[in-house]
């Protein structure tokens, strides 16, 4: 149980700045997920906590102390890593017992703690079999047991659930949940995953580039990008901009291109005065549109063209085209549409996000 | 297979192995029957009256009898094991912890001394064998079994550091890794989980030099005078063609017993070897 304080970290590859002055307190207990696209520094970050990548700049507390020098063993952390790195010549007893054995526990006690870690994971039946003769899920699961029978202060994990089949992911997804609730001991966790990372995250960090694009809880992340980066990556399917213009039509504030125009409610109206006739990015998740109803303000609603007609079942995904832009909305499973329908959709004024057009950063 | 497409597995497959098979498995066929020829049969002109030269219907053991009991063969045999033996397990060592060092740490030039490595590897014997010749009358060697342990791996080391670099680069660094957070010093993980998983290559690269220090000629002729001192493949040669006559009989048997060994060895090891060579680590 610990804390863990990351304070200006950098990583330096030769010429190549992998990880920008990170900064981010991870509390006892929490579970804090990096996401980001591949290449963004979130792995890099991950090992600069395990201490299997040199620290370039700033430090890394563990409970309080610093450990930028601290060898990776030293450092009471377990990692689950993304291919599992089960040791093939072991047993899955052997497997999780190592990191007890080279601790020099005595055998009673690495014997208990494998029992209660292999009735945890359901894996009990197991325990002497060689990694190669289990499936993906039971290595996984291996591999969660060798982290948690060491009863580290913080766990580390690397995309631990990619190499496994869909379906079974979002069952080692809830089981991973569980076993932090179970167990409460602080996790960091990184994954290219946004669902991955908003269904399992307390806090989840957002990267892009080696730098920390928004830290917060999902919803907060969900509700409140900060920047265009976060409000296309969280969520599926991604959030439609556009480009618009803010303009004024008799005192009530609109925002404008060539295929809508849609009327922005009072409170961030009298925000966005200040970028009056200047060009902003407008983003309206797909969840926030629907076909226009009658009672729906006209100033909310605006036509489109059907191009594509995604039927999930739970929902409806319209590819739409809007003036210039591509746009999709999930709509009731219900709709009757079919490609080259003309609709008018509708926004949910409240929902309506706003970015610089150049900065990125929402306004 | 598609129906019907037997003929083609036949011409493109059967045949050619047959024919593959045949052209690597007469000579020794030609060894075996030779061996247990009597010398009657052995020297008779082609157009001898029921002349066959791929069978016999007198097989004896006289050649090999001979070779115990009229030359120093089994002083050779125990030579030639003794020295691959020793060879071996230096190259080995050797070549194990180089090979580690080469693709696991990073330290300033480690891609050019691989390279390096490599390159003496690619100096032929036969003209190393002069230097090497120099060095070992200067350190008063010649004559014994040392003479070719300590030459030996001049061209065994590089040869199972580059083995065992290629293999270690397959092991996933991860396992590794994970070993030094459970724990364990980067000496314990090497000894514990990268040695062990990289067991399939060592055998190979083991059961590699073996077989190049049992069937090695040059240095064997050249640092070796005295007919006890001497190797297998040396002792047969020199002492069992004597100026222009070829004593074909005990040279066959003295081939045969020769080779027996590296084949016993290689079968035995054939399925780690094999795995060695394609580099397979499952996790």
């Amino acid at each position: 149980m610990a804390q863990v304080v990351l304070r200006g970290i950098n990583k330096f590859y030769d010429t190549v700045h992998a990880v920008k002055d990170v900064n981010l307190q991870i509390r006892d207990k929490e579970f804090v997920v990096f996401v980001g696209p591949s290449g963004c520094g979130k792995t890099t970050t991950l090992r600069m906590i395990a201490g299997l990548e040199q620290i370039s700049g700033g430090d890394v507390s563990i409970d309080g102390q610093v450990v930028n020098d601290l060898a990776p063993m030293d450092r009471d952390i377990a990692m689950v890593f993304q291919n599992y790195a089960l040791y093939p010549h072991m047993s899955v007893f052997d497997n999780m017992a190592f990191g007890l054995k080279m601790r020099k526990f005595d055998k009673k006690e690495i014997t208990q703690r494998v029992k209660e870690a292999a009735e945890i994971l359901g894996i009990g039946d197991y325990l002497l079999r060689k990694p190669r003769q289990l499936s993906g899920g039971q290595r996984q699961r291996v591999a969660l047991g060798r982290a948690i029978v060491r009863h580290p202060k913080v766990f580390l994990f690397d995309e631990p659930l990619s190499n496994l089949d869909a379906k079974l992911r979002v069952q080692m997804r809830v089981e991973l949940k569980k076993l932090h609730q179970r167990l409460g001991t602080t996790a960091v966790y990184v994954t290219h995953d946004q669902v991955e990372a908003m269904t399992l995250g307390d806090r989840v960090v957002v990267m892009k580039d080696g730098v920390v694009q928004q830290v917060g809880d999902p919803l907060e992340l969900y509700n409140r990008p900060a920047n265009k980066f976060v409000a296309g990556f969280i969520g599926s399917p991604a959030m439609n901009f556009a480009n618009v213009t803010v303009a004024d039509g008799n005192g009530r504030l609109t925002a404008k291109n060539a295929g809508l125009e849609i009327e922005i409610p009072g409170t961030q109206g009298e925000r966005l005065r200040a970028h009056l006739g200047r060009e902003l990015m407008l983003g309206i998740r797909p969840e926030d549109l629907h076909i226009a109803r009658a009672g729906d303000p006209v100033g909310l609603t605006f036509n489109s063209r059907v191009e594509v007609v995604e039927k999930l079942g739970s929902e409806i995904l319209l590819d739409v085209r809007v003036g210039e832009d591509s746009m999709v909305a999930a709509v009731d499973p219900a709709t009757q549409a079919k490609a080259q329908d003309q609709l008018r959709l509708a926004v949910n004024p409240e929902r309506l996000h706003f970015f610089d057009a150049r900065t990125e950063a929402a306004v | 297979m598609i129906e019907g497409a037997k003929w083609r597995k036949w011409v493109f497959f059967y045949l050619p192995m047959a024919f593959f098979l045949l052209f690597l498995l007469f000579p020794f066929y030609w060894m075996i029957i030779t061996s247990f020829r009597p010398d009657g049969e052995l020297y008779r002109p082609w157009n001898a009256v029921n002349y066959n030269p791929f069978w016999t219907t007198k097989p004896t053991l006289e050649h090999v009898k001979y070779l115990f009991e009229e030359t120093l063969f089994s002083a050779w045999l125990w030579n030639t094991t003794f020295i691959a033996l020793v060879s071996t397990a230096i190259s080995l060592i050797c070549g194990v912890f180089a090979g580690y060092a080469l693709s696991r740490l990073n330290f300033p030039f480690a891609g050019g001394l691989g390279t390096g490595i490599f390159i003496t590897y690619l100096v032929p014997q036969t003209l190393l064998f002069i230097p090497l010749a120099e060095i070992i009358r200067n350190y008063n060697l010649g004559d014994t079994p040392w003479s070719l342990i300590l030459t030996y791996p001049t061209f065994l080391i590089p040869f199972c550091t580059w083995l065992m670099m290629g293999y270690f680069k397959a092991v996933p660094k991860e396992l590794e890794e994970c070993a030094r957070i459970d724990g364990a010093s980067r000496w314990q993980a090497m000894l514990y989980i990268i040695i062990p998983v990289a067991i399939p290559g060592i055998l190979s690269a083991g059961i590699f030099a073996f077989t190049l220090s049992w069937n090695e000629f040059i240095y064997a002729l050249v640092f070796l005078s005295s007919p006890a001192q001497k190797t297998v493949p040396v002792g047969v040669t020199s002492e069992l063609i004597r100026g222009d006559v070829f004593f074909w009989g005990p040279l066959m048997a003295g081939a045969l017993l020769g080779s027996i060994p590296v084949a016993v060895v290689y079968s035995f090891f054939v399925e780690h070897y094999v795995s060695g060579l394609t580099g397979s680590v499952k996790g």
